[in-house]
């Protein structure tokens, strides 16, 4: 048994067998064989050799008929380096000196080649394309059926992987990938984030650990304590099949609050709103009783394709949430990326050295105005069909609100040349997540709707720490005393001001925050769907007036772990089944 | 007796150098000979019958490279790799008839 310790991002626990997939999405299958069958498995290498290397020579006479012999040279190519003698005798050292399968050997000898060939220039780095293909080609004829990829699954599975792209994550089928783990990612990575709308656990961050475990493994997700365990003894398994069972009845529990209003026992109202990534998920904050979408992530409509989406896709997506929240306010955050994730032709001319100082969010849009006036449109047309806001992310100056509203005002009359309906007196909001917005709110004030804080950007610009870097992510937190000054200053602002606030980053889905920001004078907090009746229960358990005195205690702490101690104390106090 | 040594200076002139395609015919015609076939760049020794060792090799257009053959057919051998590189590896001459 192993246990390895990472960054929780996703709740619950889940239990089965492992599916391990290497840095670019194939499965690595079992990594051991016994010692007794290395002849059998030696000879077991050399049939899917020669099966792949026929396969490659069938493809090169495939090829140079129908096209030409220096379209099917290639194959041949192929051909010759599954057949090399030096390769072969490569894999076969590691099958016999360390007991590798034939299909681990293979995986570990090719990718170093591929480490090679990438070393050694653009010419030698073309190959790695070719490499890759014997690869597969090898290891199909060594997996024959065996083979099982993300998307092709038939039984429930834990997947276990160096990382996964947004999309792969997304694409997860949470009938059967009960739970994963990753070695990279942290707690605010897109994946993360995506882990949670699916509402399967997840664990990442956990460093280097695929070698140690073997597809079909038995593994424990441990979503709450960010725990992954490894092949776990008995005892150990016993023991979470019953945190599973339990877990699962107090998630039954809190769906009995749904109905039940968000007030505090003296009688406060709390607005709680869904965060959202996508459409699907509006269901989501219904069913848990979401007075409506606080946040409504747009990015996702950018990642996976190789063009930017068009008019009509925005559409459908925001027609389908409007519709769903039916009647319930949606705010809809414009496009919040960096230029490195968008599609090839809106790369930024040079690698910025500091992309999260750099060309991102409106700073991108106002500088792509084709690609924001494509999202504004269709955000127009959607309030036309309920009650919809725009907010605008990272928002640093006021000249840039001044020119984003005034494009706004360019689509709006070019929807009405059209004749299209939208809502003249939409709302205008902006995030609140970088210092200087804090500083100049009372000058946003005058021009913004309404105010949004997102604390995960705000906590990073304030301290000057990036959280997914694993050396500095201790320093990053809500607690600090110098974040907490400045949402006091926020939250003056706004009430001078009669600015709507909601609080939107993660924060405000932790329980431990939440007499925090009740006591500092927030009513309205917008949370991953699956924490609406947490948030919810924690409202309906505390005072006003004990928030307040918590509030201008941790005000007194000077540092952010003492904080978070204490308001870890108090919050436990309220709903110890709630606080790690 | 077998141990005949040849050398041979060489000099890689297709455009795109020794990938995958031309190492492959290198390869070919390195392994219908008995004698030892090594590439030599500086202190980097490649085996010619071996395309994965010829292909870490990575040489661009206009890299110089020693050719050593041993063994009994090691002059055979040496002429006709040497014509195989002047003929710039099989890459110049893309045959029309096949297109």
């Amino acid at each position: 048994m192993e246990v390895k310790r990472g960054i929780a991002v996703s709740p619950g626990v889940a239990i089965g067998p492992a599916m391990v997939l290497d840095a670019e999405g194939f499965r690595i299958p079992k990594r051991f064989v016994q010692e007794d069958a290395v002849v059998s498995e030696v000879r077991r290498l050399q049939h899917a050799l020669d099966k792949a290397r026929d396969e490659a020579l069938a493809n090169e006479k495939l090829l140079s008929d129908k096209l030409g012999g220096e379209y099917g040279a290639i194959f041949g190519a192929h051909a010759q380096m599954i057949a090399d003698q030096k390769l072969r005798r490569e894999i076969v050292a590691l099958i016999e000196d360390h007991s590798f399968t034939p299909e681990y050997a293979t995986s570990q000898v090719l990718r170093r080649y591929v480490k090679i060939f990438e070393a050694s220039g653009p010419a030698a780095a073309a190959h790695v394309r070719d490499i890759f293909d014997v690869e597969q080609r090898i290891l199909r004829h060594l997996l024959g059926e065996q083979r099982e990829e993300l998307s092709h699954l038939t039984s429930p599975v834990i997947v276990l992987a160096a990382d996964l792209t947004p999309s792969e994550t997304a694409g997860l089928d949470p009938k059967l990938v009960r739970a994963f783990a990753t070695e990279e990612g942290g707690r605010t990575s897109h994946t993360a984030i995506l882990a949670g709308a699916l509402e399967i656990p997840a664990v990442v961050g956990l460093g280097r650990f695929l070698s140690e475990i073997s597809g079909g493994d038995t593994v424990i997700i441990d979503g709450n304590r960010g725990l992954v365990v490894l092949n776990p003894d008995d005892k150990t398994l016993a023991e979470y099949q019953h945190t599973e069972e339990e877990f699962r009845h107090f998630e039954e529990s809190l769906g009995a609050l749904r109905d039940l209003p968000a007030e505090t026992l003296d009688g406060e109202r709390i607005a709680l709103l869904g965060n959202i990534e996508f459409p699907d998920e509006a269901e989501h904050c219904l069913a848990r009783g979401a007075e409506g979408i606080g946040l409504y992530r747009t990015e996702f409509l950018y990642l996976d394709s190789q063009r930017a989406p068009t008019e009509d896709e925005h559409f459908d997506a925001y027609r389908k949430v409007v519709q769903t929240m039916n009647g319930r306010p949606v705010v809809i955050r414009t496009l919040d990326l960096g230029a490195d994730k968008l599609p090839g032709d809106l790369h930024p001319e040079e690698r910025e050295r500091n992309p999260f100082l750099g060309l991102r969010s409106l700073r991108l849009c106002l500088k792509h105005l084709d690609l924001f006036k494509t999202q504004l449109r269709a955000v127009l047309r959607a309030s036309a069909l309920g009650p919809v806001n725009i907010m605008f992310p990272l928002v640093s100056t006021l000249l840039e609100l001044r020119h984003a509203k005034m494009i706004v005002a360019d689509v709006m009359e070019d929807l009405d040349e059209r004749g299209i309906p939208f809502a003249r007196n939409i709302a205008m909001g902006i995030m609140i997540e970088v210092p200087s917005a804090v500083i100049l709110a009372d000058q946003f004030a005058a021009v913004a709707d309404f105010f949004s804080l997102g604390t995960n950007d705000l906590i990073q610009y304030t301290l000057a720490v990036d959280r997914n870097n694993q050396s500095v992510a201790n320093l990053f937190s809500a607690a600090d005393p110098a974040v907490l000054r400045l949402i006091r200053m926020l939250i003056k602002s706004a009430n001078r001001h009669n600015m709507p606030l909601s609080v939107c980053g993660e924060m405000s889905a932790d329980p431990i925050y939440t007499l925090l920001l009740v006591g500092l004078g927030i009513r309205r907090l917008s949370v991953t769907p699956h924490s609406i009746p947490e948030i919810k229960k924690v409202v309906r358990s505390i005072r006003v007036s004990d928030a307040v005195k918590v509030c201008r205690k941790v005000m007194t702490i000077d540092n952010a772990r003492d904080a978070v101690n204490y308001l870890r104390g108090e919050a436990r106090k309220i709903i110890p089944e709630l606080v790690g | 007796m077998d141990d005949d040594l040849v050398r041979r200076q060489l000099c890689v002139t297709n455009p795109e150098g020794l990938h995958a395609r031309p190492a492959a015919k290198l390869v070919q015609l390195a392994n219908q000979f008995q004698c030892e076939i090594t590439l030599v760049r500086g202190s980097q020794r490649h085996d010619a019958k071996s395309i994965m060792d010829l292909m870490t090799l990575a040489a661009e257009q206009g890299s110089k490279l020693l050719l050593e053959a041993r063994g009994c057919d090691a002059h055979v051998a040496a002429d006709a790799i040497e014509k195989l590189f002047v003929e710039g590896l099989g890459d110049l001459d893309a045959n029309p008839d096949d297109a």
